[in-house]
């Protein structure tokens, strides 16, 4: 008996009390963020309330959010922008992910290796010069300017991911479908994909992810409210001055986080094993 | 010498056969647009970022080429040795942090228990979430009247009076520092994680049949074997941490007094705010070394691996 309450005890200490604290440091920003989102303004900055609870829930913060900003639009951008540049990333980089998993020819590991190279290259590096560059296109102040450039970062990662899905995929059957006189964009296309969806639908997911938390570009490239996506919008249009709308804020931090958010709850068993297979693969 | 002229001759035809076979072919076309892409708006813009470095280009003016003297003069310069120094403190110990951190959490999440999954998933949120708007709501956390993390510790008696938390140099520093290593700690979390659940349950079992203690376990055999996924994860928050823009430019903006100004905060306001783009760009081309140490580092060790 005593031994069995000893066990409970070191399970408590060892495990369930610092993985209470893990989860509590982790999960109180969104906790008060969305908290934050349904209170009022009186009750929001009423210091001698239990700020930890709402009082009165109201959904004036979202009406007010609705009504005066351009926040229906950012939202759209967010997604016009994330869905399409995943589409074209995950295209460019199933064709090049199946050229250097299965293909030889000369230059091959130059290009897997700069591929890898360009995937570390933070953004910050060049978004002086690019800025330059996509005003030179005649695309600043466009979301397009975002469209071409989130590929650069996003098809050296889908790359990146995909040769690895690719290489699990054993080689007879395409030799099969190949030696039956399918060629090879065909057997790419109808033997490979189909048994790479995992992969697939992992990069084209972390893509959005990834285009749709993009700061430093949509930053630099884009000036005009009605351009801006949510991660760029929400912290330059809503904070006006010094003057700082907490209530907006967070109902509007909590409206641009919820859809990646939802889909990564719904994809959660490809995310993990997808993010543990790259981890492994680096 | 004519036997090397001829070993050097002989597979000069079937080379550039080589490069038109099918099988070649196919390859350079599916690889083509990725290749356009990266050259355009990739390579071009660093050779671009090297050149605007060398001039004294302006918003709105071409510049004239003045050679090095933008790193000259930016070597010269407090404000950038203190951006310089900033950024390595920032970077240290954050990437510390998380890796300390991480594997305690991961040994954690590694245990049997009820609703493993979500609890993985409840704390993967802060990597998946936009780090821009969950930055603002450590803003409004930290908010000098109405920080809600005084609230807390005020609360339980830790603090007797309220932490400055943006207003002061240090305690600015530790802001972000925290806020970094909330945002990266899933990431690092969840890639040992990865690493723990291949290493073979045997050779536990072996430790414990001659009698090892846990910690020895684990020093002995869960840190040797984990290695590789550490160095991996370590080198990739490095660059990231170390080129990182958004959690202080939101945070506090480089402030108080340059406090937490960081390479990629320091560029943007030379650059995009004060309008010196000559300067902005050769303060971002300061990353450049610590990428390319990266790089080398991150390559020999994937060569040793395999």
């Amino acid at each position: 008996m005593r031994r069995k309450r000893f066990r409970i005890l070191k399970r408590v200490l060892g495990l369930y009390l610092p993985l209470a604290a893990f989860l509590f440091f982790a999960l109180f920003p969104f906790y008060w963020m969305l908290i934050s989102s349904f209170k009022a303004n009186p009750e929001l900055y009423n210091l001698r309330a239990n700020r930890l609870w709402i009082q009165s829930p109201t959904l004036e913060q979202f009406r007010e959010l609705f009504a005066k900003t351009a926040i229906i639009k950012w939202l759209f951008n967010s997604f016009f922008v994330s869905f399409l540049t995943s589409v074209i990333s995950m295209a460019f980089g199933i064709m090049a992910g199946y050229a250097l998993a299965r293909l030889r020819f000369p230059g091959a590991q130059v290009f897997g290796l700069a591929t890898f190279i360009t995937y570390l290259v933070p953004t910050t590096l060049i978004f002086i010069p690019l800025a330059s560059v996509v005003q030179a296109f005649g695309l600043s102040n466009s979301i397009w300017s975002l469209v071409v450039t989130y590929p650069t970062f996003l098809i050296p990662f889908c790359t990146w991911m995909l040769i690895a899905y690719f290489k699990s995929i054993p080689k007879d059957m395409e030799e099969c479908a190949m030696i039956d006189g399918c060629s090879r964009i065909g057997a790419m296309v109808w033997i490979v994909l189909p048994m790479a969806i995992p992969g697939v639908v992992f990069s084209g997911m972390f893509s959005f992810t990834l285009s749709w938390n993009e700061f430093v570009y949509a930053l630099t490239f884009i000036s005009s409210t009605a351009h801006k996506t949510m991660s760029v919008a929400v912290p330059t249009e809503l904070i006006r001055g010094d003057a700082y709308f907490w209530g907006e804020l967070m109902a509007a931090s909590l409206l641009g986080s919820v859809p990646v958010a939802l889909l990564y709850s719904f994809f959660m068993d490809y995310f993990v094993t997808g993010l543990t297979a790259g981890a492994l693969k680096g | 010498m004519t036997a090397m002229a001829e070993t050097e001759r002989r597979p000069a035809a079937p080379l550039l056969r080589r490069f038109l076979k099918p099988e070649a072919l196919i390859g350079y076309f599916l690889i083509s647009p990725a290749v356009f892409l990266l050259l355009v708006l990739l390579a071009y813009p660093f050779v671009l970022a090297v050149y605007i470095s060398l001039t004294d280009r302006v918003l709105g003016e071409p510049g004239r080429f003045i050679g090095i003297a933008n790193f000259l003069k930016l070597l010269q310069d407090s404000l950038f040795r203190q951006t310089v120094w900033n950024s390595f403190v920032y970077t240290i110990a954050t990437v510390a942090l998380k890796m300390f951190l991480g594997i305690i959490l991961a040994l954690l999440l590694n245990q049997e228990m009820r609703c493993r999954n979500l609890v993985r998933g409840a704390l993967l949120l802060p990597w998946i979430v936009p780090t821009s708007l969950s930055v603002l709501t450590w803003l409004w956390m930290f908010d000098s009247l109405f920080s809600v993390v005084n609230y807390i510790l005020l609360g339980l008696g830790l603090i007797s009076k309220k932490v400055p938390w943006l207003g002061d140099p240090f305690w600015a520093m530790t802001s972000v520092i925290i806020v970094n290593t909330w945002r990266g700690l899933p990431f690092f979390a969840v890639s040992f994680l990865a690493g723990l659940m291949t290493i073979p349950r045997e050779l536990y079992e072996a430790a414990e049949t001659d009698g090892a203690k846990k910690f020895r376990q684990f020093w002995h055999i869960t840190l040797p074997l984990l290695q590789p996924v550490i160095a991996v994860v370590v080198l990739f928050s490095t660059i990231w941490t170390f080129a990182d823009f958004q959690i202080v430019y939101i945070l506090t903006h480089g402030g108080p007094i340059n406090a937490t100004q960081i390479f990629a905060t320091m560029a943007y306001d030379v650059a995009l705010v004060a309008g010196r783009i000559g300067e902005g760009s050769a303060i971002s081309l300061f990353l450049f070394p610590a990428l390319l140490v990266v790089i080398f580092l991150m390559l020999r060790y994937l060569r040793k691996e395999q």
